[in-house]
């Protein structure tokens, strides 16, 4: 092999690395604080990428409206819930973020979809669309589950995923699409080219792990959500609510989710299901990291993204075994060294 | 007078098996009420039900609200605070985090100046401030989960075995402090197998045997109580029947 492949590869396998490492810190925030695998963070993926790529292309697409769907049941929860308890401020503020807000968003969505708008509104619409999808799912799916084994939790979030898969294929339908690339034109530099998108796919990438790195480390509500992974218990009795920590979780993952997907969408053709598949590679990143190491996580998911591209330049056919097949000496090894687990008590 | 906290016919199970049966019990504003019993004898249970944690049958109010549909937050957020047996501090983050995390529903500026108060009360933590809750001693850490518990500035503090594990030194430190938050307006609710130093401090006592209170009454008078002392204080007056 000659040295400019090798460059060539391993610029490619940082670049789907770094989107892997997004995603798979994303995976341990949800796990740590919600006890949450979450396996539909790829259709935040697909969905922030398909429908970024519609909005582009002048089609209205269907995520608004499931937003504003998802909403108002949300809103039906929260009122019911609260039923006994009802007050003017508390219905209010329900209604105002899981009603109002999705309905404004759709009614900009169905104005602006028809003008083929500038790349930066469709990437802000769809980031939005995306987080309420995002935050409304925590609200229907996994809040009245909260307290629940990470068995039963694991299981919604296979449904979840289903339920988001064939909702996408309606959606955007079997044809695979492009969106338009965020920052176009190249330089090269020696022998490699690097293109505007991938630059942006590296700057966001170290942008948003610095973001989330002085959220967590300096901001009140990033110390909140640590401490509710740290210890759920502690966190409610001084006065954090898991309902809060766990809806912050999730809009962060559905927004990382939603910009790795707007991000890959100009690179690759996605389909209504790719996400699956991609997500899985930030879960393999996160396993290596063992669900609790963020700089553990972004360091393998750099891993998994290299071992890709060389396993698709050499073996093509069996490129997802390879990747894939990098859990099993983690797992492993992770299993000789751990001490014998016993069943989570709560 | 009505009461701060008061629990009427309270019982707390795990599954079948009934942990506290029929409490009744009251704390008054700046009041320190103590609960001594032995180890098992459903102290622990009564606290995490109070608190919200545990599910419970029978009536708790608090200033005067009943906090049936009150999940754990809302208690905090009301004024009732509780420092667990095992402390539930915030391991992997630093002594100052923890305390600002304590006063989470808090103003920031009044949490500010509640940090300062808590280490005027416990100097070891603000020479510690930047290490690691996880590190401390566990005299420290019990003094950490207090002043966290502390900065969310409760009307009435519950205390599950603060002098646990503890040397003696530093449980007469706790204990010290105990009084001096009585004295700045905090009712206290304390629960203790150090029944010794815990009626000493109290004005209030209930003895728990088995899941009940089989006594009751001013902390002085279950002191002298020739049962209490035979079976908890660790001495015997003349005469004194165990049981």
């Amino acid at each position: 092999m000659n040295t400019t492949i090798m460059l060539f590869l391993l610029q490619d396998g940082i670049t789907n690395g770094a989107i892997y490492a997004l995603l798979g810190l994303a995976l341990v925030l949800v796990f740590a604080v919600t006890r949450v695998i979450l396996i539909p963070q790829g259709e935040f993926v697909t969905y922030g990428a398909l429908t970024y790529a519609s909005l582009a292309s002048g089609q209205m697409p269907g995520t608004a409206k499931l937003a504003l769907a998802m909403g108002i049941t949300a809103c039906a929860f929260d009122l019911f819930v609260a039923r006994k308890t009802l007050h003017g401020r508390l219905i209010l503020r329900s209604v105002l973020a899981n009603v109002v807000l999705p309905a404004i968003v759709l009614a900009l969505t169905i104005s602006l979809a028809a003008q083929k708008p500038p790349v930066a509104v469709c990437i802000a619409l769809s980031l939005v669309i995306v987080a309420m999808i995002g935050l409304y799912l925590y609200r229907i799916a996994f809040q009245p589950l909260a307290h629940t084994s990470v068995l039963v939790l694991l299981i919604a979030s296979v449904g979840v995923h289903l339920a988001l898969q064939g909702l996408g294929l309606l959606f955007f339908g079997a044809e695979g699409q492009r969106g338009p690339a965020v920052l176009s034109g190249a330089f090269t530099a020696g022998a490699l080219r690097f293109t505007g998108q991938s630059l942006t796919v590296y700057g966001i990438t170290i942008a948003f792990i610095v973001g989330l790195w002085l959220f967590f480390g300096l901001t009140l509500y990033g110390k909140a959500l640590r401490a509710t992974a740290v210890n759920r218990l502690g966190a409610r009795l001084a006065g954090i609510r898991t309902t809060l920590s766990g809806q912050i979780a999730f809009l962060l993952a559905s927004i990382i989710g939603a910009l790795s997907g707007i991000m890959i969408v100009p690179i690759t053709t996605l389909y209504y299901d790719s996400g699956f598949l991609i997500g899985l590679k930030g879960f393999v990143a996160a396993i290596i990291g063992g669900l609790v190491s963020y700089p553990l996580t972004a360091v393998a998911a750099l891993f998994v993204g290299i071992v890709e591209a060389f396993s698709s330049f050499y073996a093509s056919n069996y490129k997802e075994v390879i990747v894939f097949m990098l859990l099993i000496p983690v797992l492993l090894l992770r299993s000789l060294a751990a001490p014998a687990v016993e069943e989570e008590k709560d | 007078m009505s009461a701060l906290l008061s629990v009427t016919d309270a019982h707390v199970g795990y599954g079948k098996v009934e942990a506290v049966r029929s409490v009744s019990l009251e704390v008054g504003t700046n009041e320190i009420v103590t609960i001594v019993g032995a180890n098992g004898a459903g102290k622990t249970t009564l606290l995490s039900a109070i608190m919200g944690i545990l599910p419970l049958k029978g009536r708790v109010a608090f200033a005067g609200q009943d906090l049936a549909r009150l999940d754990i937050e809302d208690r905090v957020a009301m004024g009732l605070g509780l420092v667990p047996e095992h402390r539930e501090l915030f391991v992997t983050m630093n002594v100052e985090d923890n305390l600002e995390l304590g006063a989470f529903r808090i103003e920031k500026s009044r949490a500010k100046a509640s940090i300062e108060r808590i280490y005027t009360l416990f100097p070891r933590l603000k020479e510690r401030r930047k290490q690691l809750a996880g590190t401390l001693s566990g005299g420290e850490q019990q003094m950490l989960a207090m002043g966290r518990a502390l900065m969310g500035e409760p009307k009435l503090l519950m205390l599950d075995e603060p002098s646990l594990g503890l040397a003696p030194i530093i449980v007469a430190d706790i204990f010290r402090i105990v009084t001096e938050l009585k004295a700045s307006g905090v009712s206290v609710l304390l629960v203790e197998q150090n029944a010794q130093a815990a009626l000493k401090i109290a004005d209030h006592a209930y003895v728990m045997e088995l899941g009940e209170f089989v006594l009751s009454g001013k902390a002085s008078d279950i002191a002298a109580n020739e049962r209490v002392a035979a079976s908890y204080l660790g001495f015997q007056h003349e005469g004194a029947s165990v049981l």
